[in-house]
């Protein structure tokens, strides 16, 4: 299994040349970095080379890595990330690009993989994400009018709005949120190996 | 002549062939779709943002309440990706119990389809009969977890504990006699495991007296037969997982092609279908519990014969046994880092995929180290299976969609997460 991926990163390296960010097998699994330009012509090749034919996408999401590690994150804040699966040569591959900071647009792969239609929208919707070439880039997830993308990571948990049925009014009407965040269990990043040991300690 | 307009209907979200809450805006032109656009999210909870800020231990509960019927299917795959990432070996008795109930799973999840799908269509009787059978498996949910559909039984490490050793049984009650009681409780005398055994013995019989009421019937058959027809190259593009893409006649069955947990021992064969058709997705559907019922006969053979470990012994993972914690300090410690701070996982990513009953469920989650993930994402079958509504949906006429929706499978639990 880890021959055929690194068999598989090295021809991605050689086909793609500078233009592969990075290629690692890490548990298994092969994830590869594209740059922004060429992705669009890269998802078309994965998907028709014979040695490749990733002919299935399984997942588009978004990340933002701006709290990665407490803030050691030294990248790009949004990331994209696609799950391919070849069912002729029963791999997977993970592929990521990275977006502008300030206006991520990336390339839609819509015209690759019909799947990709919901997927990237849905991703549009919880990061702002744009996809350039989408035929139908509305909000999917979020209620009709919701202003914000909630799962950034600046974007709180108890969310900005509630809502709840005005009698005098006679309808149902959005107010600023009353409910406080409360954490119960702190966030903690054991460093190394001090938060797991090795063997059962008696 | 009358001018004649094409208008937009909303089917739902208050429908009770919606399937939970979808929202759907039908372009009709006359009585045929034009265009069908669907609208979800009625139902969002933003599970995978809950879970950036819960520890590892307490995201488990939320994989039950994605797809609600088919609980364990969903904790699965969230303690394989918890697992690859710690690299964690699981004892081969949990794999078992994990593999067994994967497979009462799917059953379950199957018979509820069943119901409703005949449901929609016009078959009352069919419901009735399926929610018999899912009664006895719920039991068995109830007897290893104590609870009926949100078991959080699966943990990182193995299974929660071993089987129990006397399935529970019924008690007296005003409203039952004595001979009635003796009747419920005759086959629940032994372990959960005779329970089980009684039931595969039984089940076959159960899927003929549905077929007799489906297969053959005229009027299942015209409502099924080339509605929604979904090529398997078309299937592939659009994603289609599970028995989406077998009735297309794909052979793609992720507990064969990349097995996990025990699949690659046990003996099953992939139904697949030809056409892709409403009524290929029910016979695949139908042979699918065939299958599920023969590899849970052979798990309870398996599990029989091999006590063993069902969690992992490693205490930064799962707990220590509470009879160790009453004389050992260093249990006790372990006990009350795991509950309060949780564990920590080392940093990386990864993806993890089971065969849910609905198609492909999948987890992909990175880590930076920390006590809670930093980043989930749930891959959902039915989210691509539901993008392609309007295709499938084009052309046919409006009761169809009905017919359609409810091939699929849909719930929106996981949809909407």
């Amino acid at each position: 299994m880890t021959d055929a991926l690194e068999n598989l990163r090295q021809t991605l390296s050689a086909k793609l040349g500078d233009n592969l960010r990075d290629a690692r097998v890490d548990r298994e699994e092969l994830t590869v970095e594209i740059a922004l330009e060429e992705f669009h012509a890269a998802c078309l090749w994965l998907r028709d080379d014979p040695a490749c034919r990733f002919d299935m996408l399984i997942d588009v999401c978004g990340v933002d890595y701006s709290e990665y590690g407490d803030g050691t994150w030294e990248g790009p804040r949004f990331a994209v990330v696609y799950h391919l699966l070849s069912l002729p040569h029963r791999q997977r591959i993970r592929l990521r690009i990275f977006a502008d900071t300030e206006l991520p647009i990336v390339p839609s792969v819509v015209d690759v993989w019909a799947a990709a239609n919901w997927f990237e929208r849905e991703t549009f919707d919880l990061y702002g994400i744009l996809f350039d070439g989408h035929p139908d880039l509305r909000r999917i997830l979020t209620d009709y009018g919701f202003v914000g993308y909630p799962f950034r990571k600046d974007f709180p948990l108890v969310g900005t709005v509630e809502m709840r049925y005005d009698a005098d009014q006679g309808r149902v009407i959005y107010e600023p949120t009353r409910t406080e965040e409360r954490v119960v269990v702190p966030r903690i990043i054991r460093s190394g190996e001090e938060g797991r040991y090795n063997a059962r300690n008696q | 002549m009358p001018e004649i307009n094409n208008f937009t209907m909303n089917f739902g979200p208050q429908h009770p062939s919606a399937h939970g809450v979808l929202r759907l805006v039908l372009e009709l032109d006359g009585e045929v779709i034009e265009r069908a656009d669907p609208h979800i999210g009625l139902l969002h909870r933003a599970t995978e943002k809950l879970a950036e800020n819960k520890t590892y231990l307490q995201n488990l509960p939320y994989m039950d309440r994605l797809d609600y019927v088919s609980m364990m299917c969903n904790e699965h795959a969230y303690c394989l990706a918890v697992e690859k990432l710690l690299g964690l070996e699981v004892p081969r008795r949990a794999q078992y119990i994990r593999t067994l109930f994967d497979e009462i799973t799917r059953v379950l999840n199957h018979l509820l389809w069943l119901g409703a799908y005949a449901l929609d269509v016009g078959a009352m009787s069919v419901f009735l009969y399926c929610f018999r059978e899912r009664e006895d498996l719920m039991d068995v949910y109830e007897a290893v977890s104590g609870a009926r559909m949100h078991a959080a039984y699966y943990r990182p490490g193995g299974v929660y504990r071993d089987l129990p050793a006397q399935m529970p049984q019924y008690v007296a009650s005003p409203y039952r006699d004595a001979r009635r009681l003796d009747e419920l409780n005759a086959n629940r005398q032994g372990t959960v495991l005779d329970f089980i055994e009684d039931f595969t013995r039984r089940f076959p019989g159960y899927v003929d007296e549905y077929e007799t009421l489906l297969t053959d019937n005229r009027i299942w058959k015209q409502r099924t037969v080339g509605i929604g027809v979904v090529g398997s190259e078309r299937a592939v593009q659009l994603g289609f997982t599970g028995p989406m893409l077998r009735a297309s006649g794909v052979a793609w069955d992720l507990r064969r092609t990349q097995p996990y947990a025990a699949y690659a021992d046990l003996d099953f064969e992939i139904p697949v279908g030809s056409t892709g058709d409403c009524y290929d997705r029910y016979l695949v559907r139908v042979a699918e519990m065939r299958q599920s019922n023969h590899i849970i006969a052979q798990c309870v053979n398996w599990l029989r014969q091999n006590p063993g470990p069902v969690i992992t012994d490693d205490f930064k993972v799962a707990a220590p046994p509470r009879e160790e914690m009453k004389g050992s300090m260093e249990a006790l410690i372990h006990h009350f880092k795991l509950f309060s701070e949780g564990m920590s996982v080392p940093a990386g990513e990864v993806y993890t995929a089971v065969e849910a009953p609905k198609g492909e469920f999948g987890i992909y989650m990175i880590s930076d180290g920390a006590n809670k993930p930093y980043r989930m994402k749930i891959r959902a079958p039915g989210f691509s299976h539901l993008a392609a509504m309007d295709e499938m949906a084009k052309g046919h006429m409006i009761a169809d969609v009905v017919a359609i929706l409810s091939t699929m499978d849909i719930v929106f639990g996981e949809i909407d997460r």
